[in-house]
């Protein structure tokens, strides 16, 4: 036993064996990618960047009824309302901090008409903290800019909701 | 009246041949030395299931240029508590003896700036001169991490010159001169490459460990002394470090080569492959060597220190005192003796 011992440690079976696992995985496909041109697949739940939608016909979803104010745990969520000129409710001011949000996607759960939701996009950082606090535009023009995917994945979604 | 043409062509020509030498020795190895931090990371991406470097340039071909400019851009802090001159030296002087050695070694036939007979004694001085920059450094930092790695360093390439200089003496054996160009070019019989199989594998390790590679990076060690004896430097006196202990490190492998691999000959003595150029061989042989640099690096972790002592004077010291008994006795036994 003892000269086994020995002759292993004379040999560098072990130290051999270690650079034949590293020499294997040198060959093996990498599980990274190049990312800022190359993107992994995210799912049709990820809870990104906010954004107000919009109905078809232009007409903004949201009525001002401050459910995802009055359920926001981080209370990011800030709504100012006011009857608009043909009397229907409509916000005047909706923010959202996004330094606050925890993307915890309750907002989302608690919309009646989904007009606020929780998009694909995460990649919204800024150079200064002030462009992080999004007001009502901001946040219909994101709607804007990703309806097309956001639609698919509530479509997508529908069925478990 | 002076004799312009005559100090000319005996001078001056000669004098402007050399430099121009020095400078292509020191251009091709500072190119050598940033691609083989590209290689380096590279290498250890793949080996680590990452890309490495994809950024800058065409498969992050630019990399090491863009990493350069940064190094020469930024500010070199000296500390307040830092003895100025020795800390500003410290690095001149490794990044200096890092290129100096390279004075010796033939590249191709002939292609070799000092041609000296006993140029492995040469080289062997001048990589145990190394110890000096690193010791300089930790001291004048005036900081316990740096002092700390610097002590571990000077023990260290201490510790493993011994076997190292004992694996030196046994090739020197086989071939029976000092000068690098012999030692590649006398033949030795196969048998004689076999018994000195072993002493490349201790010499490979002692390089590991004169270059304070992983896994005997010790002296900077990351986790424990948050970079060793450059803890303090920045800028281009750390740029400096760099590029010394990357030049060390080619140096090595291209000690290696001359000492073992057969220098800028076609291996295993194949003569239908001597139509590539001596200076190929050279550089592929000693990216071979290198490339085992970074496999260690990302295969084993670091020794412990009294390991690291045990290994280099428990183990190797004894197998090589052992192994230069062995083959003297089998060149006088079998009357082999150059």
């Amino acid at each position: 036993m003892a000269f086994d011992r020995l002759a292993r440690s004379f040999l560098l079976t072990e130290i051999v064996q270690g650079m034949a696992l590293t020499m294997k995985y040198f060959f093996k496909s990498k599980v990274t990618i190049n990312y800022p041109y190359e993107k992994g697949p995210i799912s049709t739940r990820f809870r990104g960047e906010h954004a107000l939608r919009r109905y078809p016909n232009g007409e903004e979803r949201c009525i001002a009824c401050k459910l995802c104010e009055a359920i926001c745990p981080a209370l990011a969520i800030t709504i100012e309302a006011e009857p608009r000129e043909d009397g229907s409710r409509r916000t005047t001011r909706y923010d959202i901090d996004m330094t606050k949000c925890i993307y915890c996607g309750l907002c989302q759960e608690a919309c009646p008409v989904d007009a606020i939701v929780e998009g694909p996009n995460f990649e919204f950082a800024t150079e200064t903290r002030e462009e992080l606090y999004y007001n009502k535009d901001k946040l219909l023009e994101n709607g804007d800019r990703w309806e097309s995917q956001i639609a698919a994945n509530l479509h997508a979604e529908a069925p478990y909701r | 009246m002076i004799d312009w043409m005559g100090l000319w062509t005996s001078y001056g020509w000669p004098m402007t041949l050399m430099l121009g030498q020095i400078g292509l020795i020191i251009g091709a190895l500072l190119f050598s030395v940033a691609y083989m931090t590209y290689a380096e990371r590279k290498v250890m991406g793949a080996m680590q299931r990452r890309q490495g470097p994809m950024t800058v340039g065409p498969f992050g071909l630019l990399q090491p240029i863009a990493d350069g400019l940064k190094l020469f851009s930024k500010e070199t802090i000296i500390p307040s508590q830092a003895h100025r001159a020795v800390f500003l030296l410290a690095p001149m002087l490794t990044f200096m003896l890092a290129l100096v050695a390279w004075a010796v070694i033939p590249v191709s036939p002939g292609w070799v700036l000092a041609d000296i007979n006993v140029g492995i004694l040469y080289l062997f001085a001048i990589s145990s001169m190394g110890v000096y920059g690193v010791i300089m450094a930790g001291w004048a930092s005036n900081s316990r991490y740096a002092f700390l790695g610097a002590m571990r360093s000077a023990s260290q390439m201490v510790s493993y010159e011994v076997s190292m200089g004992l694996v030196i003496v046994t090739v020197l054996l086989c071939v029976g001169s000092l000068n690098l160009t012999d030692i590649v070019e006398v033949a030795r019989p196969w048998w004689l490459q076999v018994l000195l199989l072993p002493m490349l594998v201790v010499f490979l390790i002692s390089i590991l460990a004169e270059t304070n590679r992983s896994p005997f990076d010790l002296p900077e060690g990351e986790s424990e002394l948050s970079g060793g004896f450059m803890v303090e430097y920045s800028a281009m006196t750390f740029a400096l470090f760099f590029l010394g202990e990357y030049a060390n490190m080619i140096l090595m492998s291209g000690m290696t080569t001359i000492l073992f691999l057969g220098g800028w000959l076609p291996p295993f003595g194949i003569s239908f492959l001597g139509f590539v150029p001596g200076v190929i061989w050279f550089a592929l042989k000693t990216s071979g060597v290198l490339f085992f640099y970074i496999w260690a690096r990302a295969t084993f972790p670091r020794y412990r220190y009294d390991q690291l002592m045990r290994l280099g004077w428990k183990i190797f010291l004894p197998f090589t005192l052992l192994w230069v008994i062995v083959i003297a006795g089998v060149l006088l036994a079998f009357d082999a003796l150059p």
